[in-house]
């Protein structure tokens, strides 16, 4: 797991990366076990393939600020909000120590990273959701960054790219984790009207509250393969329906099937499927 | 506990009818039989002194009602969960009869289906031509499946927002009534874009000119609460709850242990007056002692004062100040 997870944070966690943590596990540090298949390939053939295992074609999460690294042009991008922390506005039990052990674990202040930058020269603001902090939950501190970053972009007038991933509300922050939804899904509306371009790329695990408002509000949709997309968990429904939900249930390509995704775009592609959409946008 | 408290409640209220039944006889065959003069002076005497006997125990059982319900004026958060959810709670169609006249329902998404689960249309409020609509749940089982238990699958949130959609055209104040478990969690409601549907309702509801306010009458919860809820104003029933889910799925998340709903209850923060603390919650309406399944009468009279103030306060607002209001309170959480 955890040598997983620190591979693919690049570049805040690139010292950790020789700091042990794998040899902890047993595992040389020159390698990576794939999740889903179990099989093992070096580390760099894994980098080359941007954390899509070379055996199996698992998509592995790859964190916000690597993500980033991936898309922008390289050196042009600069963080909004950076140090924003997340609140405890219901001041619920342990919730502060957990946090801070999400924050020590990804190098991250909060689920939502915010930036400007430029892609292919194209001036845009980007927003990644990192399933490794708290699921990339919605916290009132996400709504706030991904609300500010909305924002900016409406001001000035740059195209939206919003990579989502989370497992839905924020438990520990109640009806503030709620409300985010109103917030952010008013926030789009009104860039929406400005004009602007707003891609929403959807990634492994994009569900709840997320789903139910910025995520599926976008100009295009897209959406990384494999990803699993819904509001409700295949838990919840398979308890509801009592019945065992269809292969593939909820997942991108599903979605692409029943309507609701314009294009699912390959990790490697992602950079130059961003750019010709920018492009073709453009007025 | 008030399941307790209410089942006992209910056992004086039907002895306490019974009685004044009997004591209504007797007091009628009295006067019959003091006018005709037809018993004998003993047996009139026997007959007041059975009045007596009736009106006493009458009086007891009356002052053990008082005493039981006393002991529900401060309830637990998962007692009001339990008030929230009572079958016998009134209900949006109780709400339309109660506060509204001359309602048109309007049915239908008019892309794909009619969910029952989402009942509304148009009406008037002292007057005023507004769109009312809310989830509805019903009160027999026969009728909470045949409406889902108020669940919508995303043809109800269509349905909705073609409703609200409506109302913004032809200026008309928008009022909902929230009660439910959440939105559907069923196959086909993912496969037609259960998070879309709602997605939608957020985006759109933020931008109407007209007043929106929701009433949170029972459970509200998760965003399919929120679908039919981005308001100017949010007001609540006194034991109404407001979450991100419910009680018994807050627990299973967070400690895989549905049985321990009601210490999540306690620390999820849902009831009106936490809500109100909270600043998300404009106005508590009061409820009978009890619960709104009690009195309904009080319940409407309590809600249409404040309905009407808050609505006539929003109606002074102009298009755009409508807009910017509802936009402010959503900005400022978090």
């Amino acid at each position: 797991m955890s040598a997983l997870i620190d591979a693919v944070s690049f570049p805040a966690r690139a010292k950790r990366d020789q700091s042990g943590l794998n040899l902890k596990n047993g595992e040389s540090p020159d390698f990576i076990t794939c999740k889903a298949c179990n099989r093992r390939a070096l580390r760099t053939i894994w980098k080359d393939n941007y954390y899509v295992c070379p055996e199996c074609g698992h998509y592995s999460s790859i964190g916000a600020i690597y993500r980033m690294s991936l898309i922008f042009d390289p050196g042009t991008f600069k963080e909004l909000n950076k140090g924003m922390k997340a609140k405890d506005p219901m001041k619920f039990p342990e919730y502060e120590q957990k946090v801070a052990k999400q924050r020590e674990k990804t190098g991250l202040e909060e689920a939502a990273v915010t930036a400007v930058g430029r892609i292919g020269g194209n001036k845009v603001v980007c927003v990644v959701l990192d399933s490794r902090f708290f699921m990339g939950s919605m916290s009132s501190t996400v709504g706030e960054k991904v609300t500010r970053a909305i924002e900016v972009a409406t001001r000035k007038k740059l195209p939206l790219i919003i990579f989502s991933a989370s497992g839905g509300a924020r438990m520990q922050e109640g009806i503030f984790s709620l409300m985010q939804m109103a917030k952010t899904s008013a926030a789009i509306e009104e860039f929406n009207k400005s004009g602007g371009l707003y891609i929403s790329y959807l990634t492994h695990p994009t569900t709840g509250g997320v789903t139910a408002s910025f995520a599926s509000l976008g100009d295009i949709t897209l959406a990384e393969p494999g990803a699993l997309v819904g509001f409700a968990g295949p838990r919840v429904i398979e308890q509801t329906i009592h019945k065992k939900l269809p292969a593939g249930f909820q997942r991108s390509e599903y979605l692409e099937a029943h309507g609701f995704v314009d294009k699912i775009v390959e990790r490697k592609d992602m950079r130059e499927t961003l750019i010709k959409l920018i492009e073709l946008h453009k007025k | 506990m008030i399941k307790e408290i209410l089942e006992e409640v209910e056992d004086l209220d039907t002895k306490i009818k019974t009685l004044e039944r009997k004591a209504m006889k007797e007091s009628s065959e009295l006067t019959m039989a003091a006018d005709t003069l037809e018993d004998s002076f003993d047996e009139i005497n026997e007959e007041m002194e059975t009045l007596d006997e009736y009106n006493s125990r009458l009086d007891r059982l009356k002052e053990m009602r008082r005493y039981a319900l006393e002991s529900a004026v401060h309830l637990a958060p998962d007692e009001k969960v339990f008030l929230a959810r009572h079958m016998q709670r009134p209900h949006i169609d109780d709400f339309i009869n109660g506060l509204f006249t001359d309602f048109f329902e309007q049915k239908g998404d008019h892309l794909y289906d009619e969910d029952l689960s989402i009942y509304g249309g148009i009406a008037r409020f002292h007057g005023i031509p507004v769109t009312v609509l809310g989830h509805r749940k019903g009160h027999t089982m026969e009728d909470n499946m045949k409406y889902n238990f108020g669940m919508p699958c995303p043809e109800g949130y269509r349905k909705a927002l073609r409703l609200m959609n409506a109302a913004e055209k032809f200026g008309r104040p928008i009022i909902t009534f929230i009660d439910t478990p959440g939105a559907y969690p069923g196959l086909e409601a993912e496969e037609h874009g259960q998070g879309e549907a709602i997605a939608q309702n957020l985006a759109k509801m933020s931008q109407f000119h007209v007043p929106v306010i929701a009433v949170v009458t029972g459970e509200g919860s998760s965003g399919g609460a929120l679908a039919i809820g981005v308001a100017n104003r949010i007001l609540m029933l006194e034991n109404a709850v407001y979450s991100i889910l419910s009680p018994e799925g807050f627990a299973s998340i967070l400690w895989k242990d549905a049985e321990r709903h009601k210490e999540a209850a306690k620390l999820m923060k849902l009831t009106a007056d936490d809500l109100y603390d909270a600043g998300v919650c404009d106005e508590v309406i009061g409820e009978p002692v009890g619960g709104a399944q009690r009195d309904y009468d009080e319940v409407m009279h309590n809600l249409d004062g404040v309905l009407y103030r808050h609505l006539k306060e929003l109606m002074k607002l102009s298009p755009s100040g409508c807009k910017h209001d509802r936009q402010k309170k959503y900005r400022m959480i978090g």
